[in-house]
């Protein structure tokens, strides 16, 4: 027997579409674990990013945090977690160490954006509202949020989709989520489980990716859209390259 | 009880030097995997971006291609070449190459889109060809852009690197893994400094490669 029949016979098997280990329920600990910390990781890091980029204050640190963040590798934070928390259950968020580690690895990607998508609007555009008579509230909420939104979402895009990806890896400090299925099916050496569970969690991320694409395209006012065609999340240079600015 | 307090500690000493053949086989595979995936991006990504500047039709295609290769979590895409390339370095090899190219390319365009019209028009002033214009203008010019790419694939691969550790291809993420699994907690200690510690050497390397190969962008920035 063939590997792809093999792949769409454990698909087809209702056993694997029941109860605590079924699919359904592993598709809903992934997308808890992922919506739990993106929510969180937004509420923490966007306000406060949002108004330092209003300021204009802090850039370096608010751009560099996310170079800073690449460079921990996302499943260290979760070991790391589980060897300090242990393996703690919560209600809503599920595993506390996964929790921890998505919104450890989704405050970064979040500040940089929110800061960069705010800090970036044009001097004249302020200068235009100011101008009119805006206050500095109004001004943030009616002139920067908005010209700042498709970047902000860029943003969120980014977070999103790295938890996503990083929510499988949590399998392997014993928590639930698609990963699961790869980490379960190596460890009995059920190749079609793993191909299904990889299937699954790419699935997954394409669907965040493409939803929050779809936002992103929707949140941006109508004058804005053929500027960011091509809109993807900011990728920020450290300032010590010349050539150290946002491109979209 | 001896035991298990030293498998508790984050530095074992005398693990480490017990260990430093496991240690330094990690780091070079690491090294050897993300110098890979960074040179076989490369070689796709300049003649895509080089076209893609050229032929702006190809830009929006190629960038959601990548962007879609650039979705599929590095776990999942790992597993999912098992069946067929085996637990071999070229497993971790193909989704790292195909990570970087997102960046690369969309770097490669913009620093082409970022060379000013005014020069272009004098190089074929002078008679440049197309192609002697591309390689001695429009790629010195593009060369922070590009190389701000590579500084961001390379610190993005050497953290997807350390995921492929988990399915037992060597690299830190296997030290991380046996530690985690062992467990010998001073293994997860040295997997996640030297991979931290991996990443910034290279950043700030590339940085200084990048600062060498165009001298005229320092007195630009100084300005």
């Amino acid at each position: 027997m063939n590997f792809p029949h093999e792949v769409v016979r454990w698909f087809n098997d209702p056993a694997h579409w029941r109860g605590d280990r079924g699919i359904p329920n592993r598709v809903f600990e992934h997308v808890q674990y992922s919506v739990c910390a993106i929510v969180a990781a937004v509420i923490l890091a966007v306000p406060l990013a949002v108004w330092l980029g209003h300021r204009r204050q802090f850039g370096t640190i608010a751009m560099n945090v996310s170079n800073i963040g690449r460079a921990v590798p996302s499943f260290a934070i979760l070991v790391l977690g589980t060897q300090l928390f242990g393996l703690l259950e919560y209600p809503v968020i599920g595993s506390f160490t996964t929790f921890i580690a998505l919104v450890a690895l989704a405050v970064p990607p979040l500040v940089t954006n929110a800061y960069v998508a705010v800090a970036e609007v044009p001097d004249e555009l302020r200068d235009a509202a100011r101008g009119m008579g805006m206050t500095e509230g109004e001004i943030l909420r009616q002139v920067e949020l908005p010209v700042a939104a498709p970047l902000l979402m860029a943003g969120v895009r980014t977070a999103a989709t790295a938890v996503v990806a990083t929510a499988t890896i949590a399998a392997f400090t014993g928590a639930g989520g698609l990963g699961r299925f790869i980490i379960d099916g190596r460890a009995t050496f059920v190749n079609e489980e793993i191909f299904a569970g990889a299937v699954l969690v790419a699935g997954l991320s394409l669907i965040t990716e493409l939803g929050l694409g779809g936002a992103q395209r929707w949140l941006t006012p109508r004058g804005l859209r053929t500027e960011i065609a091509a809109g993807r999340a900011a990728v920020v240079a450290s300032p010590s390259t010349p050539e150290g600015k946002v491109r979209p | 009880m001896f035991l298990a307090s030293n498998v508790d500690r984050w530095l074992w000493w005398d693990w480490i030097s017990r260990n430093t053949e496991l240690i330094s086989s990690s780091f070079r595979e690491h090294v050897i995997l993300t110098v890979s995936a960074i040179g076989l991006g490369l070689l796709i990504a300049m003649p895509v971006g080089i076209a893609a500047a050229r032929w702006r039709w190809l830009y929006a295609p190629s960038l959601v291609f990548t962007g879609i290769l650039y979705t599929i979590p590095s776990l999942a895409a790992f597993a999912l070449l098992i069946p067929v390339t085996g637990l071999t370095r070229t497993t971790a090899l193909i989704p790292l190459t195909s990570y970087t190219l997102l960046i690369l390319v969309r770097n490669v365009v913009e620093g082409l889109d970022g060379v000013p019209s005014e020069i272009k028009d004098a190089a074929d002033g002078m008679g440049y060809s197309r192609v002697r214009r591309l390689i001695r203008i429009e790629l010195p010019l593009a060369l922070p852009t590009i190389m701000a790419g590579i500084r961001i694939a390379t610190v993005t691969v050497i953290g997807l690197t350390a995921v492929a550790g988990l399915l037992a291809i060597p690299s830190l993420g296997n030290l991380i893994y046996i530690g985690q699994n062992r467990p010998i907690r001073t293994a997860i200690t040295v997997g996640i400094a030297l991979s931290i510690a991996l990443a910034v050497a290279a950043d700030l390397l590339l940085a200084l490669l990048q600062r060498l190969l165009s001298p005229w962008a320092r007195s630009r920035a100084a300005r």
